[in-house]
């Protein structure tokens, strides 16, 4: 296990290109870079897993590979198929240059639902890494899929993976804008809210069943939460003036806003249902774009109070603002990572609005994207990638660059234009 | 003139009394000569007719009425009222002043550059000077509401300075109009 990680992680390789076409997805994703050691795995077809329609170990596959940390191996097919409970041949997998190795079964099961048993194995050290079964119907295919891929990420890298997570993000195809929610690798798409009027800013409340965002459908920006299991919609701010920008506090029970009720952009603080209404900043300055620390003690905001654009923090009671960044004429859209360590923003860089990525222990700046049209950054729940909307040939489209900024990723539609990525919490 | 009228139909009902014959005496006859003065009512009406003649236009709508302008530009990064468009602020401070029932949404906007959030707030520091100018020239608060598109509703989509110059804007829509 620990040579495996001194692998994964040692070394710098070249970057490649590949693609992991997705059948039916309506988002497509293109990895375009791919950067440290990717670990050779293969995934071994699970003897009777065509009974389940979509193949669930190439869907496996597509995960670990999207990650940029991992490369499928062509297993051919092998009589006797070799399952979990198979003796592992070692030497075999070995001379096949597998680092790691998933084996398993499907099984139908008298109710009409299926079996899916799988263990992991650490080739080079000879040694299983575990396994689990699951009961699955044909619709669970997918998310059962992802929750492997997850076991896999997690025992071979250390951290959890984000396979089972979701992502939304806004589509804009003529005068149509829609709300899409979608699974991370970009299948399953399906649109929570289709309007005819803008739709930014979604966040995720932590819990991940509830979307708040800003609607345009009454002519002026508007705070609404959106509950994704019934489809109900809150009205949670619509004051006199401008509403936007909902951030939820970690425990879910608050929402700061930026209104215009009082004059000029600035940072207020209800509940959860609207209620509770307290104004935090007071400034002559546009104070916008709050978001809440991990812990719950500071928001960040971008701010115009020192002449131009920059990230503030303060106490999310309210208090004195601190000022975060310097460098550059033009820093917003605060977005911090999980472990609270880094803080990714949008910068303007000779002209380009790109991704940086400032470590809040040592204030070094690094700028992680190389596009020009970047926004609204979006850190994965495990912190390893960032999703973001970029401009590629005149067309909004998401991309996705790693925390370190050496994998990246982009997810286009057919037609229209992508924007405004939010990736959702971990859930069980 | 009425008067006139109602001596008119007398006359013609005296008129056509005259006319029928005593055997005449089924009551309905009588419907049916009741029926008959029809044709001489018309002349008076068509004399009274201002309806042909078109209602006056409102001076919101009419295009040589500088309140049918409702668009204000803005340089780059700026939210001051340029002076050209101070006319066009007075005119409509002057409205809403002697139409205290008039209502009206300030659209601040913003080019596309940067972060949408951020924009908003750029729309709204635009909607907000319009808001205080026509409040400083005797528009009552309650009349307006300054809001802000920020880059989401442009009014043109290329991605250079000609375009971006149109939507930095601030527009003035009355109740009805959005």
């Amino acid at each position: 296990m620990q040579a495996l990680l001194t692998r994964l992680r040692a070394f710098l390789g070249a970057v490649l290109l590949l693609t992991t076409p997705l059948a039916g997805a309506q988002l497509s994703i293109e990895i375009t870079g791919a950067g440290a050691p990717r670990t050779p795995i293969a995934v071994a077809p699970f003897p009777g897993e065509a009974a389940l329609g979509s193949g669930i170990t190439s869907i496996v596959r597509a995960d670990l590979e999207r990650s940029g940390l991992f490369r499928g191996l062509e297993v051919p097919p092998l009589a006797p198929a070799p399952t979990e409970a198979s003796t592992v041949n070692y030497a075999e997998w070995r001379s096949r240059l597998a680092d790691a190795l998933v084996l398993g079964s499907v099984a139908a099961r008298p109710d009409g639902r299926y079996e899916v048993r799988f263990r992991l194995y650490d080739v080079v050290k000879q040694a299983s890494l575990g396994g689990i079964a699951y009961t699955l119907s044909k619709e669970q295919v997918r998310a059962s899929a992802h929750r492997i891929a997850d076991f896999v990420y997690e025992k071979l890298t250390g951290e959890k993976g984000v396979f089972s997570t979701r992502i939304a993000y806004v589509v804009k195809r003529g005068s149509r804008f829609e709300l899409q929610i979608a699974d991370a690798d970009g299948a399953d798409e399906e649109a929570a809210l289709v309007s005819f009027e803008p739709i930014i800013s979604p966040a995720w409340s932590p819990d991940g069943r509830k979307l708040a965002y800003v609607s345009f459908e009454n002519k002026k920006p508007v705070v609404y939460v959106h509950s994704l299991v019934d489809g109900k919609r809150n009205v949670i701010a619509n004051f006199r003036g401008s509403n936007s920008a909902p951030a939820w506090s970690p425990d879910g029970r608050r929402l700061a806003v930026t209104l215009s009720r009082e004059g000029g952009s600035q940072i207020f603080l209800l509940n959860a249902d609207g209620s509770g209404l307290r104004r935090l900043t007071s400034s002559a300055a546009i104070d916008t774009e709050p978001r809440f620390s991990g812990d719950g003690q500071w928001i960040y905001f971008t701010s115009d109070r020192g002449g131009t654009p920059q990230i503030y923090r303060m106490p999310a009671a309210g208090g004195e603002p601190q000022r975060v960044t310097f460098e550059g004429s033009y820093n917003v859209t605060p977005r911090l990572s999980p472990d609270g360590k880094t803080l990714a923003y949008i910068t303007l860089n000779e002209g380009k609005f790109q991704v940086a990525l400032l470590d809040l222990s040592n204030r070094q700046v690094q700028i992680i994207t190389d596009s020009d049209r970047d926004e609204s950054p979006s850190f994965a729940p495990n912190g390893r990638m960032i999703l973001l909307a970029t401009v590629i040939d005149g067309r909004g489209v998401l991309s996705a660059v790693s925390s370190d900024g050496r994998v990246k990723q982009r997810l286009s539609v057919t037609a229209g234009d992508v924007r405004e990525p939010a990736w959702g919490p971990f859930t069980e | 003139m009425r008067l006139a009228i109602i001596a008119t139909l007398a006359a013609a009902a005296v008129a056509a009394g005259c006319a029928t014959t005593p055997e005449e005496q089924a009551p309905a006859r009588v419907e049916e000569r009741a029926a008959k003065p029809a044709p001489v009512e018309t002349k008076p009406i068509a004399r009274v007719d201002l309806t042909s003649k078109p209602a006056p236009a409102s001076p919101l709508k009419d295009p040589n009425n500088i309140l049918s302008r409702r668009s204000i530009y803005y340089d780059y990064d700026k939210f001051d009222i340029k002076d050209e468009f101070r006319p066009l602020v007075e005119a409509h401070a002057k409205y809403l002043r002697e139409n205290p029932g008039a209502k009206m949404l300030i659209q601040g906007n913003a080019d596309e550059r940067g972060s949408r959030e951020y924009n908003i707030g750029l729309g709204q520091r635009r909607s907000d000077s319009v808001k205080r100018a026509l409040a400083i020239l005797g528009a009552k608060d309650n009349q307006i509401e300054s809001v802000s598109l920020g880059e989401e509703k442009p009014v043109c989509t290329e991605h250079a300075e000609g375009c971006w110059a149109k939507n930095r804007r601030g527009d003035m829509l009355y109740s009805g109009e959005y």
